[in-house]
């Protein structure tokens, strides 16, 4: 199955909603709860990146026996230095995005801990690309 | 420890959740951060914080939270109060400070 949910750019108010979305289409797939908290946490942390980051994009979700594959597509100024991007603590979140309690620099620690895989494509000025794979244990 | 005494023990306001005062919590969880609370926080804990915005209750959703407490006299947003009713998130806020309803659930849990 696949399902393709859109993801506003600073649109505060539906942040969280794609991750939600994702965690109850794999509760009614009856995937393992512990599996689908390691999917939602890492989904969250990629959709907050496109709502903070980018200029807009989606999150597709695919599940077949395999894996369950997670991708966060979006168009924006891209990510200039990947290895800088990956450490924790290091964040370019604007002042009023910190006082909602992001800008940690913990979103792509986070997704590594969480997922499988994770491999980024990202261009300067076009936009990035995250593919975040999960072993399916069914 | 349930809801219920954990509110006695803060002096606190329940916001949402009034049903659901009898389940337990098996733990707190303290931060203003939200990926941090995402890397760190438990399935079934309290978390305190002072953040009030609705992105919070998207947070306690999808970690399973037992309860979300707004401290040092903060209340949540009128869209944080709303998505926490739509998603049956228990939302609670007290006056004391982080620091002061920390020290009283840690004493009572020992
Ligand atoms: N989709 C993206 N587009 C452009 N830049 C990005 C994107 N995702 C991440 N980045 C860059 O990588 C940095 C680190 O991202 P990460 O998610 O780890 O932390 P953060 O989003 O700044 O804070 P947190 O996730 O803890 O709230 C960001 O500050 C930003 O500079
Ligand atoms: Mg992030």
């Amino acid at each position: 199955m696949i399902l393709e949910i859109p993801v506003e750019s600073y649109n505060f108010s539906a942040a969280g909603e794609a991750a939600s979305r994702v965690k109850k289409t794999l509760q009614r797939l009856g995937i393992d709860s512990q599996l689908i908290r390691r999917v939602a946490i890492a989904t969250y942390e990629a959709e907050m990146n496109i709502v903070i980051h980018s200029d807009g994009g989606k999150i597709i979700l695919q599940v077949d026996e395999e894996e369950i594959k997670v991708q966060a597509i979006d168009q924006g100024k891209g990510i200039a230095d990947l290895e800088l991007a990956m450490k924790e603590g290091y964040s370019t979140a604007p002042d009023e995005v910190r006082e909602m309690g992001f800008g940690a620099g913990m979103g792509l620690p986070n997704m590594k801990k969480c997922a499988d895989r994770l491999e980024i494509k990202s261009v300067v000025n076009e936009g990035t690309t995250v593919v975040m794979g999960f072993k399916n244990q069914s | 420890m349930t809801l219920k005494e954990l509110i006695d023990c803060i002096d606190g306001v329940v916001v949402n959740g009034h049903e659901r005062l009898a389940e337990k919590f098996n733990g707190v969880y303290i931060s203003d951060l939200l990926s941090d609370v995402m890397g760190h926080a438990q399935e079934g804990n309290v978390w305190l914080t002072i953040q009030t915005h609705n992105n919070v209750v998207a947070v306690a959703l999808l970690l399973n939270l037992a309860a979300v407490v707004f401290t040092a006299g903060n209340t949540p947003d009128a869209s944080t109060i709303e998505k926490g009713r739509e998603e049956g998130v228990v939302l609670l806020s007290t006056k004391l400070s982080t620091f002061e309803a920390a020290g009283r659930i840690y004493q009572k849990l020992q």
